[in-house]
């Protein structure tokens, strides 16, 4: 009898490891894409997450206008064409999201950095820079937006001056301005959103059956929409990296970024187009996120970005194929860790795997290598 | 080009302040260096003060609790960081660690297991968090760069959540009663008037510098900034970069015990929500933001990471997003910090150059 109930939890806890997993090494992959090209570690890339729930909660409740449970206190459950379609315009709203917020946050946080600011990076910031300046002296958010609005264009101008510039700046700036943007996306979200810090919740679309069993382990409906949803992602990603032709830009910046430059490589678009992949995918896993939990908040990224991060170093950074790999074992490594140990020693075991494994691989299980011939 | 002309000619000027104080006769550098340090000592008083008072003056908390319990920490915090990070050029993200491991040996030492004094706990305090920085060091100092952060960030989590989750360690109640320092001639260290407490933390900071300033000038320093520019042409040339790297990371975490005991003696009650991984990226936001690598940077980056916020508490909900875009346009222009390491701020650093 006890040895039938390991062995059930056994398949209970390994199901729900890999589907963590997965959503860690969508999450995963953001890291270590913009890590293979740039060599940065993209803090921010926990609030583009962040953002992308939100955007699946935005479509859900103001765009689809779902309430949270219908007149008879029910589950407002979708089914047939209707579930695919809310599904499909929650994944697009999550991604755009995202996306959107990592093409911003290359221009304005990072790209100056680089020597090569330009006009959207100089209005984002100039307008940032002008609602803070005026957040001192009012209250008052249409008066402070409106300054800011105002005082966009000549702090813009003064901005791009400057910006001309134009040199590189050292390796811990780029840290430091991501840690940066990433607080001030989170507090932005915190501040202006209608419920502040509190927890939004998400009307369940899904109804989540147990759709059939994996050695005695019920495997619900969501659990497989997730693998299904993340696994395609990654091909897609893999496809695109492998096969397209900014796919091989990256492939090339990644490896070389002087000699790409020189080749004929448009470097800072190639740059722009990694972060906006990485973005979709966050956006993805944003949206699988939302449709498990059914429920987000302004600091849900934090956690689950350092978790994603060490899941990227831990199957070798930079590496796209060592990115599933490293979030499907920290995903499976935390489930049977928590169950063995108990559940308060779960972060504690995903890091002492990560130290484990770099003992003996220093540069993650598949190894450092976007940049390598093939990825 | 007026706009940039001035901005340019401005941040030279900043740049050139130390030169400038380095030709001025050797007494009239001392007396300077002595008046400061006067003035310093009483910065408590700094709110009565005309024109500082208003800039300097924190809405909503006494500038005296601010003084003792931010700003003292953050800045012994930023100079222990400057040695791993600025000195060393190791980035270390989860130096939180060391601040837990001081002010547990304190807590334990002086309230749940022992009942020491706190004078004989700062020693053992500092003792055993260097030696935590060795154990750490050990085997993680092979790694290089962004492997080294991550596994440092994990190793700051592990120290807070064993603390959460051991009930000898206090769990996640903490340990209460702490004993704070003892009377010592007229000041007397009491929950009413923090004033002593900022005399004897900037006399430990003051303690610290002068340490620092010994050991950068030292073979040592000289170890950690070849180790800096170039890991392996130092170890050609014959440094033992790992023995170096060690020594950092066990001074580094040293300072960071001596901030630990310091603060558990100050509060007298600790929990680990104390010890949250976001400190750790606040310290080095201090040390980046002051400028990396400079110790004065990284006094003055820990003092504005710590006040700041309490400067703008009237905006309280709002304050970190402020923060957050004043970190973001430091960096965007200024990414060499507040006050740069000489060297650094004539960009003759090779990592720069080779860097994407």
């Amino acid at each position: 009898m006890r040895d039938w109930l390991i062995y059930k939890t056994f398949w209970d806890l390994t199901v729900s490891g890999l589907v963590l997993g997965l959503i860690y090494s969508l999450v995963a992959l953001g890291y270590t894409m913009v890590y293979g090209v740039l060599r940065l570690i993209n803090f921010a890339h926990s609030e583009i997450f962040m953002v992308g729930t939100f955007g699946s909660l935005i479509t859900l409740t103001q765009v689809l206008g779902i309430p949270l449970f219908t007149d008879a206190n029910q589950y407002p459950y979708r089914s047939g064409i209707a579930l695919l379609l809310t599904l499909g315009a929650c994944l697009l709203g999550a991604v755009l999201l995202s996306g959107a917020g990592a093409v911003v946050l290359e221009r304005t946080a990072y790209r100056p950095l680089r020597g090569a600011g330009d006009i959207y990076g100089a209005t984002v910031l100039a307008f940032v820079t002008a609602l803070v300046a005026s957040m001192v002296f009012s209250k008052s958010m249409a008066i402070n937006v409106t300054i800011a609005l105002i005082a966009t264009a000549p702090i813009a101008l003064a901005y791009l001056r400057i910006f001309k510039r134009g040199r590189q700046a050292p390796r811990l700036a780029f840290l430091i301005s991501a840690i940066g943007a990433s607080m001030a996306i989170a507090e932005a979200v915190a501040i202006w959103g209608p419920d502040n810090r509190l927890v939004y919740s998400l009307p369940r679309v899904l109804e989540k059956k147990t759709l059939f069993h994996l050695f005695g382990t019920p495997v619900r409906i969501d659990y497989v929409f997730v693998a299904v949803g993340a696994l395609l992602m990654m091909t897609a990603l893999l496809l695109f990296v492998n096969k397209t032709r900014l796919g091989r830009g990256i492939r090339a910046v990644a490896q070389d970024v002087e000699t790409a430059r020189i080749l004929g490589v448009n470097v800072n678009h190639v740059i722009l187009v990694t972060f906006l992949l990485g973005g979709c995918m966050a956006g993805g896993a944003a949206m699988m996120f939302t449709i498990m939990y059914d429920q987000t908040r302004f600091n849900i990224g934090f956690l689950l970005g350092v978790k994603s991060f060490t899941a990227a170093v831990l199957g070798g950074i930079g590496n796209v194929k060592g990115a599933l790999l490293g979030g499907i074992v920290l995903g499976l490594a935390e489930n049977y860790g928590s169950s063995i140990f108990g559940g308060q020693w779960k972060d504690v075991i995903a890091f002492v795997v990560l130290l484990v494994v770099l003992m003996f691989r220093p540069t993650g299980i598949l190894g450092e290598s976007l940049g390598k011939a093939r990825v | 080009m007026s706009a940039t002309e001035i901005f340019r000619s401005r941040t030279r000027a900043l740049t050139s302040v130390p030169s400038r104080f380095s030709s001025l006769p050797k007494q009239v550098r001392w007396s300077l260096v002595g008046i400061f340090i006067i003035a310093l000592y009483l910065a408590p008083r700094w709110p009565e003060v005309p024109v500082l008072g208003w800039i300097i003056n924190t809405p909503g908390t006494s500038f005296k609790s601010v003084l003792t319990d931010q700003i003292m920490i953050y800045v012994l915090m930023a100079l222990g960081l400057n040695v791993v990070v600025g000195l060393a050029g190791l980035l270390d993200l989860g130096y939180v660690g060391f601040y837990a491991v001081g002010a547990y040996t304190t807590a334990i030492i002086t309230s749940e297991h022992a009942s020491l004094p706190w004078l004989a706990a700062i020693p053992i305090s500092v003792a055993v968090a260097m030696l935590a920085g060795v154990i750490l060091g050990t085997p993680t100092l092979r790694l290089r760069g962004d492997y080294l952060a991550i596994v440092t960030l994990g190793f700051g989590e592990i120290i807070r959540i064993t603390a959460n989750s051991t009930q000898w360690l206090g769990g996640a109640a903490g340990i209460k009663k702490i004993k704070g320092p003892p009377k010592i001639g007229p000041f007397e260290f009491s929950v009413i008037d923090a004033k002593p407490y900022w005399y004897l933390g900037l006399t430990v900071i003051l303690f610290v510098v002068f340490l620092l300033r010994r050991i950068e000038n030292s073979r040592v320093g000289r170890a950690w900034s070849a180790v800096r520019e170039d890991e392996d042409a130092a170890e050609l040339m014959g440094v033992n970069t790992f023995k170096f790297k060690l020594w950092a990371f066990a001074i580094g975490a040293g300072i960071g015990g001596i901030a630990g005991a310091l603060y558990a003696g100050k509060v007298g009650f600790i929990n680990p929500d104390n010890f949250q991984l976001q400190l750790s990226i606040l310290f080095l936001a201090a040390v980046v933001l002051g400028g990396t690598g400079n110790m004065y940077g990284a006094i003055v980056g820990g003092f504005l990471v710590a006040w700041l916020p309490e400067r703008f508490r009237n905006f309280s909900d709002q304050r970190y997003f402020v923060f957050g875009v004043a970190l973001v346009l430091v960096m965007v222009f200024r990414p060499q910090g507040i006050i740069p390491r000489r060297g650094a701020a004539a960009g003759i650093t090779k990592k720069e150059v080779t860097d994407v």
